[in-house]
């Protein structure tokens, strides 16, 4: 049950893009086509739940052991980048195929604060290392939930007639915000 | 290009936020008050002048190859030491900022501007580019913020306006995560407009 409440947490109730703002970035860069977006979503859910499974291990076995908590930053990003590379390797030699549709995303997901926001999200909620995972699981489906719906407005906002000024990233930000708006629906489904 | 243009080319020009579009989750996540968005600004330029002067410091002995993690492990010191700065010195803003201030490490300014810019200028113009483009950043955090305060609660940088009748605090939905989005939409289509005229 528990476990339930988390992914209905992390999905709906406080979507990690559209209420959090973690992994805007990518979630305005890649929104553009729905093919696009759904790679993208793919490569995120692999690195984050990867990622917060690795940095889990290291806080709690080698950061609290030895005090020293306030290398939390510099560890978790190098922990990240190094891991994100040795996917990108691992992939393009075990499955090529795999590679080839994730391959492009891959550097990219360094910088996505998403990563290192719910890494530090899952030390921070004191979770153990499977409601990490399962938080981790959850927070990508919410990633590319937002990211395949915005994507699919974007698509046919391009046939719209806009003012010059707000062609582009304005108007995709206002439909952001409305669509933010109807993921408030959500609020108080879970505390 | 000398250094006053050099300054001022982050406000409007190639402003970070409007223009480049960088740093978009600090940008939305932190602006509810003025107050905050001047917080997370000024907590940016920070770090991104300090990064910019250790990598034009350092960079003729960082091989190619691994410049990339070692201007993130540069950065990273930087955020660590706003984050216990910050802590132990304006716990408050500390508080509301939360997340955001491990996040600078990703904010993809600090790591752009030590790729494009420190990594093959001079200190002196690599601090003064840090400098102007973090004030550019702050500014449109700070903007940004102050307009979603006034929006939504009638106020800013805590100041009452009483703009809105007596009883109605002011459209909550510009404080929420929705008004974010739908405010910068509208300053970026305004700067726009701006810019091309």
């Amino acid at each position: 049950m528990e476990y339930v409440l988390i992914i209905i947490g992390a999905v709906f109730v406080h979507n990690i893009v559209l209420t959090q703002f973690l992994g805007v970035c990518p979630f305005l860069g890649v929104s553009t086509k729905v093919s696009t977006a759904i790679g993208m979503s793919g490569a995120v859910m692999f690195v984050l739940t990867l990622a917060t499974m690795v940095t889990w291990i290291i806080q709690h076995t080698i950061l609290d052991n030895f005090g020293i908590g306030y290398l939390q930053t510099i560890t978790f990003i190098l922990v990240i980048a190094a891991l994100v590379q040795m996917v990108e390797i691992i992939l393009k030699k075990a499955s090529p195929s795999m590679y080839q549709a994730l391959g492009i995303f891959l550097p990219l997901i360094t910088t996505n604060c998403a990563v290192l926001g719910v890494a530090i999200l899952t030390i921070q909620k004191d979770y153990s290392l499977m409601e990490g995972v399962v938080f981790a699981i959850a927070n990508s489906i919410g990633f590319g939930l937002a990211l395949i719906l915005f994507s699919g407005l974007r698509e046919h906002m391009q046939l719209m007639d806009l003012p010059k000024g707000m062609k582009g990233i304005p108007a995709a930000l206002i439909v952001a915000g409305i669509l933010a708006l109807a993921f408030m629906g959500f609020t108080g489904l879970v505390k | 290009m000398n250094n006053m243009q050099n300054f001022t080319k982050g406000f409007i020009k190639e402003n970070p936020v409007f223009v480049l579009l960088l740093g978009m989750c600090p940008t939305l996540g932190v602006t509810s008050s003025a107050i905050n968005g001047l917080g997370m600004g000024l907590a940016t330029t920070f770090v991104l002048v300090m990064s910019n002067l250790v990598v034009s410091l350092v960079k003729n002995q960082i091989p190619d190859k691994v410049r990339i993690p070692s201007f993130i492990v540069i950065i990273a010191s930087f955020v660590t030491i706003v984050d216990l700065l910050m802590a132990g010195y304006a716990p408050a803003l500390h508080e509301q900022l939360g997340l955001f201030i491990p996040l600078i490490v990703v904010n993809c300014i600090v790591l752009g501007r030590a790729e494009a810019f420190a990594s093959r200028n001079t200190v002196g113009s690599s601090v003064i580019d840090g400098l102007g483009m973090g004030l550019g950043f702050a500014f449109a955090l700070t903007i940004l913020g102050a307009a979603r305060e006034i929006l939504g609660a009638g106020r800013v940088f805590g100041i009452n306006l009483h703009m809105f009748p007596e009883g109605i605090d002011g459209m909550l939905v510009f404080i929420l995560a929705p008004g974010a989005f739908i405010v910068l939409g509208y300053l970026i289509a305004l700067i726009n407009k701006i810019n091309k005229a």
